[in-house]
C-alpha cells in the first residue's frame, strides 16, 4: 500500500452495485414492454404449475421475447433450488 | 415548419426546466426562432427560470381555450432575441391540455418559429404524455441515480412507441441524453453512476454532460437561464450540448476529476 493510498478513504464501489440492479431491472422492463400482454399472467401460472413438485420463489420464472428476424422467441428460464435434499 | 422538441426525464428534479431555459435560449442565441412552452399544469416554473413571471398574463391554457391568442400570450424574451415563453397555466384541472388543443398551437407556433421546446412535467400522465406526443425529436435528462436511470429508461418506451410520428407510421423518437448533475469525483470514486455505466445502460445517444454546478442555482436564484452565465462551467457544458444538438462535434467538458498537485492529494485525497 503506497502512503496516498493510505489517507484514502476504503472505496465502496456502490456504483457499481447499481449498475448490475440497474442492468438487470431495465432488461427485465423492456421485455415486458416489448413482450406481449399475456406475458405476465402466464408467467404466474407457469410458477403455480412449477410450485406443485418444487418450492421455488418468485424470481425463478423468467421470462424474454427474442426477435430473430421475422420470427419471435419466448426464452423460458427456471431457476431450481440449489439443494437437492 | 418548426423542429418540436421534447424535454423530458419521467422522474422529477433531475432538470428539465434548467435544461428547456438552457437550450431554448442557446438556439435563439445562435439565431434560430425559438418558444418554449411549459407543460407542466398547476406547476408554472419555467417563468421563473426565465426570469419573466412578473409579465405573465396569458397562459397555455388560455390560448387552448381560446380566450386569449397566441400573440397575447407569448413573452418575448428581453435579452435575447429571437425567444418567446409561452407559461404553464396554474388551473388544478389536469384535462386542460386536450391533444387537439395542444396540436392547435404547435401547428400555429410551427409557422412563425424553427424550434418549439417542450418543458415536460415529470411522471407519465396526461402532461409528460402530450408534451412527448407531437415531438419530432427528445432529450432525455438523466442524473446519474437508479430511480433516474430507470425512469429514462420507461420514457424512452414511451418515445418510441406514443407519439404521433409513431401512430402516423413514421419512424420511433429516439431520444438523446443529457446526463444532468454529473460529478466526476464521484463516479472516479465509484460512488456514482458513471458517464459509461448510464450510456451502457440506455444506450442512446449522448447529448451532453452538464456537472453539479453552483451556476445553476445562482442562475435560478436570478432568474438567468444558466447559458447566459458564459464564465460557468454548466453554462458551456449545455452551449455544448445545444451546438451537438445542431449537428457540431464538440468534446466533453468538465467530466474529468482536476488533477491535484502533491498537497492537494496529500490532503483531500
Ligand atoms: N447541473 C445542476 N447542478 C446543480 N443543481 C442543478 C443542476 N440541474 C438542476 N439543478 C437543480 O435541481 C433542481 C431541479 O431542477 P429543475 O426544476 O430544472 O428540474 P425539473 O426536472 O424541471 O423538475 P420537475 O420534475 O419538478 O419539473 C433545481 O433546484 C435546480 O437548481
Ligand atoms: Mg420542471
Amino acid at each position: 500500500m503506497g502512503i496516498f493510498d493510505y489517507f484514502r478513504q476504503p472505496r465502496q464501489k456502490s456504483a457499481s452495485v447499481a449498475k448490475e440492479r440497474l442492468q438487470i431491472i431495465v432488461a427485465r422492463e423492456r421485455a415486458a414492454r416489448s413482450g406481449p400482454d399475456y406475458l405476465p399472467a402466464m408467467q404466474q401460472e407457469l410458477l403455480q404449475v412449477i410450485r406443485k413438485y418444487v418450492q421455488v420463489d418468485d424470481e425463478a420464472v423468467q421470462m424474454n421475447v427474442d426477435r430473430e428476424g421475422d420470427c419471435e422467441v419466448l426464452e423460458l428460464n427456471i431457476t431450481l433450488p440449489d439443494d437437492k435434499d | 415548419m418548426a423542429r418540436i422538441v421534447v424535454i423530458t426525464s419521467g422522474k422529477g428534479g433531475v432538470g428539465k426546466t434548467t435544461t428547456s431555459a438552457a437550450i431554448a435560449t442557446g438556439l435563439a442565441l445562435r439565431g434560430h426562432r425559438t418558444a418554449v412552452i411549459d407543460f407542466d399544469v398547476g406547476l408554472r416554473n419555467l417563468d421563473l427560470i426565465m426570469g419573466c413571471e412578473r409579465r405573465v398574463v396569458y397562459d397555455f391554457v388560455n390560448v387552448i381555450n381560446g380566450d386569449a391568442n397566441l400573440k397575447q400570450a407569448l413573452i418575448r424574451d428581453k435579452r435575447v432575441d429571437n425567444l418567446y415563453i409561452l407559461p404553464a397555466s396554474q388551473t388544478r384541472d389536469k384535462d386542460a391540455l386536450t391533444q387537439d388543443g395542444v396540436e392547435r398551437v404547435l401547428n400555429e407556433l410551427s409557422e412563425d418559429f424553427d424550434f418549439i421546446v417542450c418543458d415536460s412535467p415529470a411522471g407519465i400522465e396526461r402532461g409528460a404524455l402530450m408534451a412527448a406526443y407531437f415531438a419530432d425529436e427528445a432529450i432525455v435528462v438523466t442524473n446519474p441515480e437508479v430511480s433516474s436511470v430507470r425512469d429514462s429508461d420507461r420514457i424512452l418506451g414511451i418515445l418510441a412507441s406514443k407519439t404521433r410520428k409513431v401512430e402516423q407510421g413514421g419512424e420511433p423518437i429516439e431520444g438523446k441524453l443529457l446526463l444532468t448533475r454529473y460529478s466526476a469525483e464521484r463516479a472516479e470514486r465509484g460512488e456514482m453512476l458513471s458517464i459509461e455505466d448510464v450510456g451502457e445502460i440506455l444506450a442512446i445517444e449522448l447529448l451532453g454532460v452538464i456537472p453539479e454546478s453552483q451556476a445553476v442555482l445562482n442562475a435560478s436564484n436570478a432568474g438567468q437561464p444558466v447559458v447566459l452565465d458564459e464564465e460557468s462551467d454548466a453554462g458551456q457544458a449545455y452551449q455544448d450540448a445545444v451546438d451537438r444538438f445542431l449537428g457540431e462535434e464538440r468534446p466533453l467538458r468538465f467530466v474529468d476529476v482536476p488533477k491535484k498537485g502533491f498537497f492537494g492529494r496529500l490532503f483531500k485525497g
